[in-house]
């Protein structure tokens, strides 16, 4: 009996001491967290990421602080806001995400920092369709436009030129990439679409639409342009002003006759004009595709005989990121490139940078559907766990090669950007 | 005032307090001072600025702090050589203020019949201030949702168009209830007509009663009474409520842009433009324009009627 009573005295201090202790410890961890000066406590691993919404996932967000314990803060604006904001408050971010196309106006202004790629694992690993222009089997795709290869490396980490060859010096860590092309409701347009030239036919009249950010709408127009045989560019994406003129001349003739039903200017905006069926042939970004399709309306991303006008996005680092603040920087970095976030943004119907990594991390069946362009064997899902396709469809387009490899031009900024500005302007009014 | 407020003990007392300690003390600039400060600051000073980039060079990524007309020269492109056609610039003018007058002249009928309304017919003040706070629905959601929800509603496939094709009025549904002018129009009236009831249902509530009795009792009839007692009596309001609606048409950038699905020009989406492309300068010579405009209307219809002596 006092035997007993004994074990159980015993039993429950130590009970008592497992518990001071575990208390102790969510003491010390709860000082680490909210910052009560302590001494061992480490500063919290924060970093700022400016960006627009749709590449801020907080899954990519929650599983990066499960691997690493860097806590990403989103800030996020739309896509001319960024921009804006890396040049007139580079101090308000410490990672930035913006598009290829837009360091040609970023990398002068002097406010972003090179990094160094000796410092990331999986650097050379990064897919040469973004570094030297070419698939892994050495095709060259197209470069018209601010292609990734013109603009990826710098001269020097401090230096504001291009360099035209692959240096240590690297501008933006990769995000994703894709191919973009016209979006159909294959269901109302009834027959086969194969050329761009369909976007400004009058079959399509008051049925038609072109995305509002003028030097992507007048590259659309440029891709109507060679497709009908009138014009063929030297460069789409670096019009000389009379090809501007000449564009835009098509662009107004267009307009003035009802074709267009609107100008997009909002992911949403895209999905519902297509989902209402407003609109059956338009400008379209691939998720936006998937977003009609999960509502049950039919809807494809037509690949077209004349090829796809590409964009990639990456994330650079602000010129205020030095010390311990770049160490994180890198950590985040190589984290990112090291295939979770590839796999997961593989799965939205983007193309991630280090595609070896990625695929170390979807399941055979799913690389296969998104990366081999062949019928997906099961269900696709998306990261979300929502249905995507079913089994046994392709992929619009097919393959990566096919796609990628389809590269007509680049989304820009064009050297006479300011002339084709006040253009556009003048096209709006007409 | 001061010596009012002390002779009457039983009146407001906080009025009274600051009157009888504050008033004789401060002099008439210092009580102005607060606001002429906040009104310096956050709207004089930065209109300066404005003024000033709109006289500065740029490049694809900076503003170049030296003068040149550069901005404006640009804006006004082709008005001389494409003459007689409209340049740019001019060709948004005219949609803009073809916008404004349509506007304005349709919310100031709905408005005023809506503040006669409020004002002659609603006799009880809480069904008054119940019945205005209604006016305000359209302002209970947000911008874009506001403006997203027009699509199921005058889209092709929407209710109106349905209710058209069902009664045979047309035989396939018509696109111009969306994206176009008429769209443009019927949203901004939707989103303004409160600024113009407001303004005149308050000039209206102060017009003496006794007044239209008077008229009437004169032999006067209802449209000579109106025409001659309620209209010149609201004035003031009518006025008021001109200003806030022909500022915000004229400024106006997201109605026109969502309501015309980005096809219809306005003086605010060519600044906004500019804005995207980092070409600061030429907007700030836009908004310059703009305001130039603008003050200029606002100068011919405060000629109409004295505001400042009706106030």
């Amino acid at each position: 009996m006092s035997n007993e009573s004994e074990t159980a005295t015993d039993v429950s201090r130590r009970l008592l001491l497992k518990g001071a202790g575990a208390a102790a410890g969510v003491a010390v961890g709860s000082q680490a967290i909210t910052g009560f000066p302590a001494v061992w406590s480490q500063e919290p691993k924060v970093l700022r990421y400016l960006g627009t919404a749709v590449n801020q996932s907080s899954d990519i967000a929650k599983k990066l602080k499960e691997d690493t314990g860097i806590i990403l803060q989103y800030i996020s604006v739309d896509t001319d806001e960024v921009t804006k904001r890396a040049i007139t408050q580079p101090n308000s971010f410490d990672m930035l995400d913006t598009e290829y196309f837009a360091l040609k106006k970023l990398i002068p202004s002097g406010n972003l920092l090179a990094m160094d790629a000796k410092k990331i694992a999986n650097f050379d690993k990064v897919t040469p369709v973004l570094t030297k222009g070419e698939l892994p089997n050495g095709k060259k795709i197209g470069d018209q436009g601010t292609a990734p290869k013109k603009v990826m490396f710098l001269e020097g980490q401090h230096s504001t030129k291009f360099s035209a060859t692959p240096t240590e010096w690297v501008t933006l860590i990769p995000t994703t990439y894709n191919a973009d092309t016209l979006g159909i409701r294959p269901d109302l347009i009834k027959r086969p679409i194969t050329s761009w030239a369909e976007l400004l036919n009058p079959e399509f009249k008051g049925k038609a639409a072109i995305l509002n950010i003028p030097s992507i709408g007048i590259m659309d127009a440029a891709m109507v342009m060679e497709a009908t045989g009138q014009h063929t560019y030297a460069d789409k994406g670096n019009m000389t002003r009379p090809e501007i003129d000449m564009t835009i001349k098509l662009l107004t003739e267009a307009k003035k006759s009802g074709q267009f039903r609107a100008f997009w200017s909002d992911f949403n905006e895209s999905v519902n004009l297509m989902a209402s069926g407003e609109t059956v042939i338009q400008s379209m970004w691939s998720p936006a595709v998937t977003a009609v399709r999960s509502k049950g309306i039919p809807c494809t991303f037509q690949p077209l005989k004349e090829g796809y006008r590409s964009w990639a996005t990456g994330f650079a680092l602000s010129k205020g990121v030095t010390g311990k603040k770049a160490e994180l920087a890198y950590e985040f970095v190589n984290w990112f490139l090291s295939g979770w976030a590839g796999a997961y943004l593989f799965r939205q119907g983007y193309y991630s940078g280090v595609l070896d990594t990625a695929k170390a991390h979807m399941e055979p069946y799913e690389w296969a559907y998104w990366m081999e362009g062949k019928p997906a064997e099961k269900d696709i899902h998306a990261p979300n766990g929502s249905l995507l396709e079913k089994a046994g469809t392709v992929r619009d387009g097919g393959s990566f090669e096919t796609r990628m490899g389809g590269v007509a031009c680049w989304n820009a900024v064009m050297d006479e950007n300011d002339y084709m500005v006040r253009k556009w302007n003048g096209f709006i009014a007409a | 005032m001061a010596a009012l407020a002390a002779e009457t003990p039983s009146g407001q007392a906080p009025g009274g307090f600051f009157a009888r300690f504050t008033a004789p003390a401060l002099p008439g600039w210092l009580q102005a001072a607060p606001l002429a400060i906040v009104f310096g600051l956050f709207f004089v000073l930065p209109l300066i600025f404005v003024t000033v980039v709109s006289f500065w060079d740029y490049n694809d990524y900076e503003i170049i702090p030296s003068f040149t007309v550069r901005s404006y020269v640009e804006t006004f492109e082709g008005c001389i050589d494409q003459f007689p056609d409209l340049c740019t610039i001019l060709q948004t003018y005219v949609s803009t203020l073809k916008f404004c007058i349509i506007v304005w002249a349709s919310t100031l009928v709905i408005g005023f019949t809506v503040a006669y309304f409020l004002a002659f017919h609603v006799r009880s003040l809480k069904w008054q201030i119940a019945l205005t706070l209604l006016c305000t629905i359209p302002f209970w959601t947000s911008n874009v949702i506001r403006m997203i929800s027009w699509i199921p509603l005058l889209g092709r496939n929407g209710l109106v168009n349905d209710a058209l094709v069902s009664l045979h009025l047309v035989r396939e549904p018509v696109g111009w209830l969306l994206y176009s002018q008429f769209s443009v129009v019927l949203a901004f009236i939707h989103l303004f007509t409160f600024f113009m009831i407001v303004p005149i249902f308050n000039s209206m509530a102060r017009i003496d009663h006794r007044l239209v009795e008077a008229a009437y009792d004169a032999g006067a009839s209802g449209w000579q009474t109106l025409w001659n007692v309620v209209i010149p009596l609201s004035k003031p309001g009518i006025v008021i409520g001109s200003i806030f609606v022909v500022t915000i048409v004229m400024g106006d950038f997201v109605t026109v842009g969502v309501m015309g699905g980005q096809q219809i020009a306005s003086a605010g989406k060519i600044i906004s433009t500019r804005l995207d492309a980092l070409q600061f300068p030429p907007a700030a010579a836009n908004a310059v324009i703009v305001l130039g405009i603008t003050l200029v209307i606002i100068n011919l219809l405060t000629r109409l009627v004295d505001i400042r002596r009706e106030l």
